[in-house]
């Protein structure tokens, strides 16, 4: 039986009393090792949601626990570390004055020795493909590259998960790519929960699962191949359905059974390719 | 893009003054401060100026960076100089400028009061020129650690400090975005009546404030979630390191400052 | 408004260390009332372009003329501000220049700067309002507690009421949701044709590119690398990816496709669901070209 990393137990939260709910009685779990996509459309909840799992904000029903803890004022800094959180602003999230400086400040945080420190360091930079830039200032890197340091410095205090809130929103499409790329190659090498928070579908198609968020509330909940097939509720809450799921479904109106729903290029074309031999 | 020229003036190196240990820097500069009105005859300028000189030179910083940073300061050092040589009447006659005799100890006065200035410049911006503001504020963190006993922030100064040097760039790139996002609307940051110029300001102002806070806000929020609860059973990265050569240095200053006690009268 | 580039080079802080040069011997020609997508990675000089549109920098070398306005190193027409009135460019995260207590008077800022009666203004107000996608609600309130898309509608807005000719858009949806930048895209493309507009669309998105403009301009170190009708370049898979590009998502489809079946469906721009009906001929025997 897997065991449950973080769980929400009919969670609702608002930013003041006269407030609207930005979370409305959400309940889900997500288990350990496993990398979970949450999605929706912009105010839809789900960067909240990231908020609360490290105790940045506290709901005002409902509970919520870590690796069985649950989400205190008290408990915050125990909390604080297993979850690690890399934020959408490259800029605003870099305290260091140099990229070994940043990736620093965390075990700096939290008293690693200073060979320790040393040490991780090199391998964190390494894991995240930027040995080369340890002295470099911030000002020097591309927003790309400062979410790359920002990942290495979740990961230099090896937390059980790291949260990515939307992470790859202000890149261009190559940075984009590349910190798709470093997660994978994350999530590959080293034991860990991943939660991606996401309003871009190309980013949810390697998840093992998604949830979908919609006006605070969990709207859907399945893996991306299921998510993928309700095109047209996607659509209804803002978000637009990947080219791949475009066509398959054209093709169906076409007249092209196909086998399933295909998450990229290949399944389709293979898809195709089996029904083309048959006849 | 000219962020090289904002942040002090650092030049990279690699000497024996870029290496030293920036406490033994700023302590000797201190010092140095001190001593410097303490000179009073031609062999005990002689004996500072040479060690200021032979700092210059071992830091192999390229004199233009020296001059440039003095600039600002090369009116005050001459009007120092022409205020002393034409205040004092001591020695004897040498010429008349105006109606104003100048003596020889005037020259000999304004002299030695400019040099001192310039010693002192000299070696202030030598500080800078070889010491990243980073260094610096470890350092001050760690020569105001005693006062810690006092409840004075020290941590937190120097927190604040090397977030403002972390910022100062960033900050720089979007007063320009927003200048130009405003010069685009039609505002004239250059022409006009000063009243209209005044104005201007404040669709720069207004955005780069609240973008500041934002930042503020975030980066609040990204440091803690990254564990930090203040200075308390935190542990550094960058340590400083009183070395060889920084023995070595405190020892040849030693021997300045009692080659100057001996010389002066 | 004609744009004609000729022989553009600049170089940020020449004569220092710092020395960059941005653009490179760059030509072109944008014709009035076209829409022109320019693509090219971080750093290929995208936004030093943008910024010769209206007169924010002067080439270092050659010669720009907006219209009318000719800008080069000796060279700085009169009335700046004219041109600027006639070039409406809306930066990346545009909500950023937001400064005024309503929305209001936001919006009156540019048009006021560049002295417009008061009647006038009023009128643009409630003209720009609904194009994008904004009601006279709004009016009153502050800027600061809108929501970061309804910002940058204001931003836009201050930007439309201008009344430019051309209209530049940098980045233009960056941050913003999917359905926002469906959104704000076809807000653009609306405004571009009722205006007649002459727009310059500076994006990432190859999507975007070949959906709404009508002629492709791909940047790379600071110079010209190609040019044409989109369905022309966005076929050249290597050719882009030699600077850093991709192809739109379709049109590595149909390349896979026609290694797949040896059989090709050209890229037209055409909707999906005409792709769809193709790959539906291909599979039934007919033949991928019509």
């Amino acid at each position: 039986m897997r065991s449950k990393l973080i769980e929400f137990r009919n969670v609702s939260f608002r930013y003041g009393e006269e407030q609207p709910w930005v979370l409305k009685d959400c309940s889900f779990e997500i288990y350990e090792n496993e990398w979970v996509a949450i999605i929706g459309h912009n105010g839809s909840g789900k960067s909240t949601i990231a908020k609360l799992m490290n105790g940045l904000l506290f709901p005002q029903r409902g509970e919520i626990f870590i690796d069985q803890k649950p989400v205190t004022p008290d408990t915050i800094w125990e909390v604080r570390k297993d979850v690690g959180m890399v934020f959408q602003n490259p800029d605003n999230q870099f305290v260091g004055t140099t990229v070994q400086d940043d990736v620093a400040f965390g075990m700096e945080n939290r008293g690693f020795t200073r060979t320790e420190m040393l040490t991780r360091l090199e391998e964190v930079l390494a894991a995240v493909g930027m040995p080369a830039y340890r002295q470099t200032e911030p000002h020097r890197l591309s927003g790309g590259q400062k979410q790359r340091v920002a990942i290495a410095s979740v990961l230099a205090v090896s937390p059980q998960v790291i949260i990515l809130d939307e992470a790859t929103a202000m890149l261009d499409p190559k940075g984009r790519q590349r910190i798709m790329q470093t997660i994978k190659d994350v999530q590959h090498s080293k034991d860990i929960t991943l939660l991606t928070i996401t309003h871009d579908l190309h980013e949810i198609v390697q998840a093992d699962r998604v949830i979908v968020m919609n006006d605070g509330q969990l709207w859907d909940e399945g893996l991306p191949r299921e998510v993928f097939s309700k095109k047209d509720g996607l659509k209804e809450i803002g978000l637009d359905t990947p080219f791949i799921s475009s066509l398959a479904e054209e093709l169906k109106l076409a007249g092209i059974s196909l086998t399933q729903e295909p998450l990229n290029h290949e399944e389709l074309l293979e898809d195709l390719w089996t029904l083309h031999s048959r006849t | 893009m000219n962020n090289a020229l904002v942040i002090g003036q650092y030049v990279p190196g690699n000497s024996l003054i870029h290496r030293l240990d920036p406490r033994t820097k700023i302590t000797i500069i201190f010092f140095f401060v001190f001593i410097v009105f303490f000179a009073n005859n031609f062999w005990s300028y002689a004996i500072l100026t040479v060690f200021a000189l032979a700092s210059l030179f071992t830091s192999r910083v390229p004199i233009r960076f020296i001059l440039k940073g003095l600039m600002p300061v090369w009116f005050l050092i001459i009007f120092t100089f022409i205020l002393h040589m034409i205040v004092t009447k001591e020695g004897t006659p040498v010429f008349n400028i105006f109606t104003f005799t100048v003596y020889s100890g005037g020259i000999l006065q304004g002299f030695a009061i400019s040099m001192r200035f310039f010693l002192l410049i000299l070696v202030t911006s030598l500080l800078t020129l070889t010491t990243t503001p980073i260094e610096i504020t470890d350092a001050i963190e760690e020569l105001l650690h005693p006062l810690k006993k006092v409840r004075f922030p020290v941590h937190e100064l120097a927190l604040m400090m090397s977030i403002s040097l972390r910022f100062i760039p960033t900050l720089l790139q979007e007063t320009e975005k927003i200048s130009k996002a405003q010069a685009s609307r039609g505002v004239d940051f250059r022409t006009g009546p000063i009243k209209e110029r005044v104005q201007a300001v404040v669709p720069l102002l207004v955005p780069l404030f609240v973008s500041a806070f934002k930042r503020a806000e975030e980066l609040a929020m990204a440091m803690e979630a990254r564990g930090y609860q203040g200075g308390q059973g935190r542990t550094k990265l960058r340590e400083l390191k009183i070395g060889k050569r920084d023995i070595f240095v405190y020892c040849l200053f030693i021997g300045v400052v009692i080659g100057l006690l001996f010389i002066r009268n | 408004m004609d744009i004609t580039f000729k022989n553009v080079s600049f170089v940020y802080q020449q004569h220092s260390p710092f020395a960059h040069r941005a653009l490179d011997k760059l030509d072109l020609h944008i014709p009035s009332g076209s829409f022109v997508a320019v693509v090219g990675h971080t750093g290929s000089g995208k936004s030093t372009l943008i910024q010769h549109l209206n007169g924010l920098v002067r080439p270092t070398e050659g010669d720009v003329w907006i219209g009318d306005f000719h800008l080069n190193a000796e060279h700085k027409p009169k009335n700046m501000k004219e041109l600027r009135s006639k070039v409406g460019v809306v930066f990346q995260y545009p909500e950023h220049q937001l400064f005024e207590e309503t929305v209001e008077k936001d919006i009156r800022f540019g048009p006021k700067n560049f002295g417009v009666g008061d009647r006038e203004i009023q009128r643009r107000v409630k003209e720009v309002l609904p194009s994008v996608g904004l009601t006279e609600d709004f009016l009153d309130r502050s800027p600061f507690d809108l929501s970061g898309g309804q910002m940058r509608r204001v931003a836009i807005a201050g930007v439309l009421a201008t009344k430019p000719d051309v209209l530049v858009l940098d980045e233009p949806t960056a941050g913003l949701d999917p359905r926002g930048q469906k959104e704000m895209m076809e807000m653009f493309y609306a405004a571009h044709q009722e205006q007649k507009l002459t727009t310059i669309l500076v994006t990432h998105s190859m999507e975007d590119a070949a959906t709404y403009a009508d002629h492709v301009i791909i940047l790379n170190k600071g110079t010209k690398y190609m040019e044409g009708k989109p369905e022309a370049v966005f076929v050249q898979k290597e050719a882009l990816q030699q600077v850093q590009l991709d192809v739109p998502e379709v049109v590595r489809f149909l390349d896979l496709f026609e290694k797949k079946f040896g059989m090709s469906i050209p890229y037209r721009r055409q909707s999906v669901k005409d792709i769809a009906k193709a790959i539906e001929k291909v599979m039934t025997g007919g033949s991928g070209h019509e």
